[in-house]
């Protein structure tokens, strides 16, 4: 009876694991709980004692605004930054303590747990969000368009994406999480297997999350197929506005392969299916094949944009036009196109035969020529520039370091036979840290520091963040070398304990003083944003120009942050680098001399609406009630979140007019700030 | 701002209905690709019968050629919707809507049937892989359609309420992208699932 009404949540040893587990472990799960508890009331009482529910209510949640989704998406991405570089710092802790008699500090279900989440969070809840805050900051700005195409399934994507990050860290308290590694690898994440919820918060925290990030897809590819301001010609396209249209292509692509094979994974736990169990004629490795068949194109799903980033910056500062505008088109094109024909590469030690994976080592080594062409493309942009060295070029020129090798050691592993040797060591997990740290993670840094004054209003401590940047290179170097030599002497991933004749501890010890070093950086830049928010009206911080870079596109045309509607005038392009040209004949955004000023006209814009939130929510319940198998509630919300949705579409008043009025007064008052400046 | 311009603006609403059906297009081929990998997966383990029955020893070809008739004639009759709508008359419209719904809900109603009796016989998608997939397959078919069944409803609804507009008009052409679109995916089912199986 209480198990129909509650399901597995009747049984205390699934809801609380950790009550059966060595008083070390609940030491560690109970300083979590107190902190995150403690953390969660000076939030909500925080946010209750100087009464800004309301605020939240009616400019944040319920916001259609591409300008504060990609604000929310920034923030939960830092929170969620903040806990996967804690699972990292325990992981590289308890390697480098776990040698010989010592068994470190955790139990091997924690550690399988923490290795899980980390790469799941990093890839799924960080760098996914971060990229989505870009995509919604800068796209409509740069294409000179009112929002995204969609408002309103913007809004459902991120709350589908915040009711996935939920799930996942539910699963700290609630049940435990998933001990499968990232991707989930069966027979080990199957029911007979992990008979625990942990690997049902995985499944459904990714699927929902996941859809939010098709719907992510198809909204941006349209917004930029069908919003781009007159005269904007595809080939005059900013180049991050190119890097996301080949994100968006792979996203659709892509993406419905890893909810099949989510959906697949799940009615095998729960409807006892067999497509990937050892019995009943189940086939493990079509898992592996779906899941990278997605899982590649991700990688450059993430990249791509990163690529996107470091091309406007190097112009940026270098105060020249990107070099081989048109081959970085292509490159990034042929990047997109051919990131579909490598996934085998993942696991060559299938054993899928000399050809097949010959074909795949090939197409690998192939696809290092286009992102060689872009490295050249940007290094020739600098080339007699007159560069000014902020910290976006920092992260920049760091990325050019560290990606450079991370490319070579995977062209290394491209080769199968070396593959062979290295396959599932950590010379691997150096590799990819090396990719995606010095590719991803960099760039994304070095977008956030560049735009982050359009989002805000103010830009971040120059000084501090070329610290942060000291410490994570640095920091990296130290975390990440020692790994590759790990792998040549055969340490596997995701080791929890090693023998001391191994000689592994050295060098587990340096990667860990490594981590210690990138949690200083993490220092800095938190410092970095508190004392720029504390600055933001100073000199020096402060950007009423709208320009503070010397901008080349149409985000830097309008002010900082910008109005909610972001041009008063639709813009007019010509060229590319259109505004860069504007202001040099003296011209304004619209295409016409400033002085000029033509009579502002009524502005079309959606209006907020509560429904994506909503919608969310249902999501996250529907979500919840299937790890715990509340079947009754699962259909509530199910049947709830598909009815708010058709509620939604019987609503045909969805947008209004913004008055010439209103318009004319936010603009003085937006040219007479600016005029001061000036 | 002239008076032209004011009025015309209150008159179009600025309903760019070509976004809408673009980004269902695009949502679709998304939707195209699930299906593409329910086929691979289909093909991969279709031989996986561990033991159990083949697809031969199941299926009752003449029984879903039916299913077959009936979902392609649904397909006609939102076809002749999409004619009415041109004439403005929103009852008729919604007559053929419910001509369409019928036929689909008949499809659904025989593919259950189906899945019923292969449950009965014991042949149940933890059989063996080959069921599983089977099974998943057709009903993620089967969950399309229900789906498009709901809107319709919804879509009827709509008519009644708003009449032939500008927005419910280009709702109508998305569902009727999606209606024709599990058509095409379900002739790929009868031909790979059910003829190839029955060989």
């Amino acid at each position: 009876m209480l198990e129909t009404l509650i399901g597995k949540l009747s049984n205390p040893h699934e809801v609380f694991p950790y009550l059966y587990e060595p008083i070390s472990q609940q030491i560690i799960i109970l300083s979590m709980a107190v902190f995150i508890i403690i953390g969660g009331i000076a939030l909500l009482g925080g946010i209750t004692y100087f009464k800004k529910w309301g605020y939240l209510w009616h400019e944040w949640i319920v916001t259609v605004d591409h300008k504060r989704i990609a604000a929310m998406y920034l923030i939960v991405a830092f929170i969620m930054l903040f806990r996967g570089f804690v699972d990292a710092a325990m992981m590289r802790t308890q390697q480098a303590m776990a040698s010989g008699a010592s068994e470190g500090y955790l139990i091997p279900q924690h550690f399988d747990q923490i290795f899980t989440a980390h790469g799941v969070i990093m890839i799924f809840f960080v760098a996914m969000p971060l990229m989505f805050a870009l995509f919604n900051l800068a796209v409509p700005l740069q294409i000179g368009a009112r929002d995204v195409a969609f408002p309103f399934m913007n809004s459902v994507s991120f709350w589908f994406f915040v009711a996935g990050v939920l799930l996942v860290n539910m699963s700290l308290l609630i049940g435990n999480f998933a001990e499968a590694g990232w991707l989930a690898y069966p027979p080990f994440s199957e029911l007979q297997y992990s008979p625990t919820v942990g690997t049902d918060y995985y499944i459904w925290g990714l699927q929902i999350s996941g859809i939010g990030s098709l719907l992510s897809g198809i909204n941006f590819f349209v917004t930029i197929m069908k919003m781009r301001c007159p005269g904007m010609n595809l080939m005059k396209m900013p180049i991050f506005t190119w890097t996301v249209l080949c994100s968006s292509i792979l996203i659709m692509v892509a993406f419905p392969v890893l909810t099949v094979n989510l959906a697949l994974l799940g009615l095998d736990r729960y409807m006892d299916m067999h497509f990937f169990s050892t019995g009943f004629g189940g086939d493990q490795m079509m898992y592996v094949n779906l899941i990278w068949i997605w899982g590649h194109p991700e990688v450059y799903i993430l990249v791509l944009p990163a690529f996107g980033i470091y091309s406007e910056i190097v112009a940026t500062f270098s105060k020249k036009a990107l070099f081989g505008y048109t081959t970085m088109v292509w490159a990034t094109v042929a990047i997109t196109i051919l990131s579909f024909l490598v996934w085998l590469h993942h696991f060559f030690t299938m054993g899928a035969g000399a050809d097949v994976n010959a074909f795949f080592g090939i197409m690998t080594m192939i696809i290092s020529i286009p992102t060689g062409v872009k490295l050249f493309n940007w290094i020739f942009t600098m080339y007699r520039g007159r560069i000014t060295f902020t910290s976006p070029m920092y992260w920049m020129m760091g990325f050019f370091l560290t990606f450079t090798i991370g490319g070579m050691t995977g062209v290394m592993l491209s080769v199968p036979g070396i593959d062979f040797q290295a396959h599932n060591s950590t010379f691997l997990i150096a590799h990819f840290h090396n990719v995606i740290i010095g590719g991803v993670v960099f760039g994304y840094f070095a977008g956030l520091t560049y735009w982050f004054p359009k989002m805000f209003g103010f830009r971040l401590n120059e000084c501090l963040g070329k610290c942060a940047f000291w410490c994570w290179i640095v920091g990296f170097f130290v975390a990440f070398i020692p790994l590759y030599i790990l792998g040549g002497m055969g340490m596997t991933r995701r080791l929890y304990h090693y023998d001391a004749a191994t000689g592994f501890q050295p060098y587990l010890i340096v990667a860990a003083i490594g981590a210690a070093i990138i949690a200083l950086g993490v220092a800095f830049q938190v410092l970095q944003i508190v004392v720029s928010i504390k600055n933001r009206n100073k000199e020096g911080y402060r950007d009423l120009t709208g320009d503070p870079w010397g901008g080349r596109t149409l985000e830097w045309a309008t002010s900082s942050p910008p109005a909610f509607y972001n041009f008063a005038h639709d813009p007019v392009v010509t060229c590319k680098d259109a505004f860069w040209y504007d202001k040099e004949k003296g011209l304004d955004v619209d295409n016409k001399p400033i002085i000029r000023k033509e009579p502002y006209q009524d502005i079309h814009m959606p209006k907020d609406t509560a429904m994506g939130f909503v919608i969310g929510v249902f999501a996250l319940i529907f979500g919840f009630a299937m790890v715990w198998h509340i079947w009754w509630l699962a259909i509530v919300g199910l049947v709830a979140a598909i009815a708010s949705f058709i509620v939604r579409s019987f609503d045909y008043d969805i947008d209004y007019y913004v008055k010439a009025s209103v318009i004319e007064a936010i603009e003085t008052k937006h040219q007479q700030e600016a005029g001061v400046r000036r | 701002m002239n008076n032209a311009t004011l009025a015309s603006h209150e008159h179009a609403h600025h309903f760019d209905g070509s976004k809408y059906v673009f980004g269902f297009w695009l949502f679709i081929m998304t939707d195209c690709i699930l299906f593409a990998t329910l086929f691979a997966v289909y093909a991969v383990l279709h031989t996986h019968t561990y033991g159990g029955p083949h697809g031969n020893e199941l299926f009752s070809l003449p029984f879903v050629l039916t299913e077959t008739m009936i979902l392609l004639t649904s397909s006609f009759t939102y076809g002749l919707a999409m004619l009415a709508r041109t004439t403005g008359n929103k009852n008729i419209v919604i007559r053929w809507l419910w001509l369409t719904f019928i036929l689909g809900l008949s499809f659904i109603s025989m593919e259950l049937y189906e899945f019923h009796n292969l449950y009965v016989e014991g042949h149940t998608w933890a059989t063996s892989a080959f069921l599983s997939s089977f099974f998943t397959l057709v009903s993620t078919h089967g969950l399309h359609v229900s789906a498009g069944l709901v809107w319709i409803l919804a879509m009827i609804h709509q008519l009644h309420k708003y009449g032939i507009t500008p927005v419910s008009k280009t709702k109508l052409t998305s569902l009727g992208l999606f209606w024709h679109f599990l058509d095409i995916i379900w002739i790929f089912v009868f031909t790979i699932v059910y003829l190839m199986g029955a060989i």
